[in-house]
């Protein structure tokens, strides 16, 4: 008895498929959204005091990534906003899901109007860019600072924050933080042993063996995220073969990742991994777990950004002085300094190009970008931004303070790349496999950089995704 | 009142108590399913409402992805594995506590307390689970690896998630384990429903705990076991919450299944379009092995 009643319930359900789908065009606007949505802008007059021509009653939806920065100081950016235009309504809110939130709304042409596009769940940049979903920004560039006198908003950046937000020529997307990659470790641990930080892989090698025979393993790496360590591996390339080791690898150029330099880099970091300096078990630790380690004392170094301070608050022992330092040279044929790191401009904000207040988004941004509200930011969460100076004055974390004086060390080489802004997947996805396998010893250099070059070959040869090329 | 006007009567019942369930049905699930197939045939990014019909040619790439059929394989030996595995147990479990007393037809010593603790996995949320076993596998402070030194088989300790040869295993593992409470009390439910005399006849007979269950037990749960089939069988054809919480299919892709290929297609790379043709392939691979199932597992029936 029962039996039947499953089939019938399955023929059922069969045939009212079939019946479904005529109706599939009617339901389908559901989804796929209408086309034909004209919505009106809000627009205000332009004046010395309003270069960006802010309707001052618009009101404003901003739309916060609540990860690692929290949202405190979002609240403290609107309210400087709301000050200069008291009669606007601003709409806050915050959510870690930025892609499963958002994209209807993109679908339905009622997008916020500023976004703070970032984390594991932000929206792809590729398909953002290529379906024109982002308003140019070049206006607040060139418009005046809100409280630096006599500056454009340009002006008062530091290098490198408006080439990383730049697609085919049109600035897009502005990334606020500033964020330093290098190699961390404990000032306290080294100073109690007599180590020094090693500025050749040689040295670096003997460090190594020091330390390992101290009873601490050299190295950990966040096993589950193992991309964190194609950050030192290109880094080591860059230095030794030149920004345009960088630049191939981004433009997708042809057999990129199998550049001489990335040949010796590569060969270099199989050094950690064949002479047992990665500690026990990595592999298998996701990016908090493997960093606590490391802060427990466990490891001395670890691949990370600048947020790692920040993201280790809880479990970091006191006095533990954690400090960032460039990948070590490779040798005297280096292209680059020792000094030189890799420095970019990260945590992405965007105004829709279909928001209702495309005018109140730029201003917001000019409200953040202002040497107030830079300086506020950097208090709050303990990260640089992209205003120069705005973190003069202010009293920095050991680690964050490390990282400022490893930039102005680096100066004018610093360098960056920005292919996983432009294929997401590449890094995410395909290099990061390669890593895995290459530091848990499953593969040596050469199958990692085929691998990687397989991914990258992919991406190229994918005609639906949109390609970038940038300049040096 | 006359007959006629209390059937009346009960078709309005009916009807009321039938279409609100069916419109919300049918806006939630079968609207979707239906949309699903629309998207399929379209380049859509999902960001805009402008899309390009593209036929098959979404199928056509999917036939030619590596990483879209190593999900699937991935989700049949899933779906090989799973079940045989998770019902086994179920039916082991629930027959020690239901029939395994020697004797007298009853549970083993102390079968009320491990009732309580099959269930417990089912009272969680899958993603406390997954957090869960994610720290049990920590191959530095994990449970097992912990265990594994404690007792002197360090040689067995491995990072598990970290490894892809084990990961996969690690994973399957945990929805075996998280499922397998539920279905020792269907199972065991079922055994209630059986008549006791019956298992005292093989009692009498002489027939041993692995013979009453092969001879008695599973012939008379067959219901059970073809349902339950089918449901671990759709499981497995799903396990994106694990594995996304877990390993994000990772390492090396060695976890990766059809599900977490569609979220990632559609919310990592905004190919909108794209996964919903991996969707509909999944759909038809589903629907297809339920069928097949309910099939192939048809028997006659024992009345008791």
């Amino acid at each position: 008895m029962s039996e039947i009643t499953r089939r019938e319930v399955l023929r059922r359900a069969a045939a009212a498929g079939v019946l479904a789908a005529p109706a599939a065009g009617v339901l389908s606007a559901c989804a796929l959204g209408d086309d034909d949505s004209a919505t009106s802008q809000y627009e205000g007059t332009k004046s010395d005091t309003n270069p960006l021509g802010v309707k001052e009653d618009a009101p404003l939806e901003v739309v916060i990534f609540n990860g690692g920065f929290g949202e405190e100081y979002a609240k403290a950016h609107e309210a400087m906003y709301k000050e200069k235009y008291p009669k606007a309504e601003v709409k806050h809110s915050a959510t870690q899901e930025i892609s499963k939130t958002l994209q209807p709304r993109f679908v339905d042409g009622t997008p916020p109007d500023v976004v703070n596009n970032s984390g594991a769940g932000q929206i792809d940049f590729n398909g953002l860019v290529s379906q024109g979903s982002l308003a140019d920004l070049g206006e607040l560039l060139d418009a005046p600072s809100l409280d630096v006198a006599g500056k454009t908003v340009r002006d008062t950046l530091l290098p490198g924050a408006v080439e990383v937000g730049t697609y085919d020529g049109k600035f897009l997307v502005l990334n606020y933080a500033y964020t330093v990659y290098g190699i961390w470790y404990s000032t306290k641990l080294f100073t109690e042993k007599g180590w020094q930080y090693a500025k050749t892989w040689d040295e670096h090698i003997a460090l190594c063996r020091t330390i390992k025979a101290a009873g601490i393993a050299p190295w950990t790496y966040q096993g589950l995220h193992p991309r964190y360590m194609s950050w030192p591996v290109i880094a080591t390339a860059i230095k030794h073969g030149g920004v345009e080791v960088a630049l191939n690898i981004d433009n997708l150029e042809p057999n990129a990742w199998k550049s001489d330099a990335m040949k010796a880099s590569a060969d270099a970091w199989h050094q950690i991994v064949k002479d047992g300096f990665i500690l026990p078990g990595s592999s298998g630790l996701d990016h908090k777990q493997s960093q606590t380690e490391w802060s427990k004392g466990k490891a001395a170094f670890v691949s990370c950004g600048s947020w790692l301070e920040n993201e280790q608050k809880a479990v970091t022992p006191p006095g533990f002085d954690m400090a960032v330092a460039p990948t070590p040279s490779l040798g005297g044929s280096d292209k680059l300094p020792f000094e030189a790191i890799r420095g970019t401009a990260g945590e992405p904000f965007i105004v829709p190009a279909k928001a209702r207040n495309v005018r109140g988004g730029r201003e917001y941004l000019r409200t953040m970008l202002s040497a107030k509200g830079a300086k506020d930011f950097t208090q709050k969460v303990s990260s640089l931004t992209v205003v120069s100076g705005a973190a003069d004055g202010v009293q920095l974390p050991f680690g964050l303070s490390s990282a400022v004086k490893a930039l102005s060390a680096s100066g004018s080489n610093g360098f960056n790349w920005v292919y996983q802004l432009y294929y997401r997947k590449l890094e995410r996805n395909l290099v990061d496999a390669a890593c895995g396998q290459f530091f848990s010893g499953a593969i040596g250099p050469a199958e990692f950089l085929d691998q990687c070059q397989k991914g990258a070959d992919q991406i190229a040869s994918d005609a639906s995704i949109k390609k970038y090329k940038r300049g040096k | 009142m006359t007959g006629r006007a209390l059937r009346h009567g009960r078709y309005r019942l009916l009807v009321t108590f039938l279409v609100p369930p069916l419109l919300l049905y049918g806006y939630f699930v079968l609207s979707p399913y239906v949309q699903m197939f629309v998207i399929a045939a379209t380049d859509w990014r999902g960001l805009s409402p402008s899309y390009e019909i593209v036929g098959l040619d979404n199928f056509r790439q999917l036939l030619r992805d590596q990483y879209v059929l190593d999900a699937l394989r991935h989700n049949l030996v899933l779906l090989l594995l799973l079940p045989v595995i998770t019902i086994a147990l179920g039916l082991f479990f629930a027959s020690m506590l239901n029939v395994g007393g020697r004797g007298k037809v009853a549970g083993v010593r102390g079968s009320g307390a491990y009732k309580v603790v099959y269930f417990f996995p089912q009272v969680i949320s899958i993603a406390v689970i997954g957090v869960l076993w994610k720290q049990l596998y920590n191959p530095r402070s994990g449970l097992l690896n912990g265990f594994l030194e404690a007792v002197g088989l360090d040689g067995l300790a491995r990072p598990w998630l970290g490894d892809p040869t084990y990961a996969f295993w690690a994973v399957m593992a945990v929805m075996v384990w998280a499922n397998v409470g539920f279905y020792v009390v269907l199972f065991g439910a079922a055994m209630q429903s059986v008549p006791r005399d019956v298992y005292e006849a093989a009692l009498l007979d002489g027939a041993g705990r692995l013979a009453t269950l092969w001879r008695v037990t599973i012939p008379l749960l067959w219901d059970s076991v073809q349902v339950a089939w089918v449901y671990l069988a759709i499981l497995a054809l799903d396990g994106f919450a694990l594995v996304q919480i877990m390993t994000n299919g990772g390492p090396s892709f060695a976890t990766d299944v059809a599900g977490l290929r569609i979220y990632e297609t559609a919310f990592g790379e905004a190919k909108f379009g794209y996964a919903s043709a991996i969707g509909v392939a999944l759909f038809f691979v589903t629907l297809s092995i339920a069928v097949l199932a309910l099939r192939a597992t048809r028997r006659e029936r024992i009345e008791f």
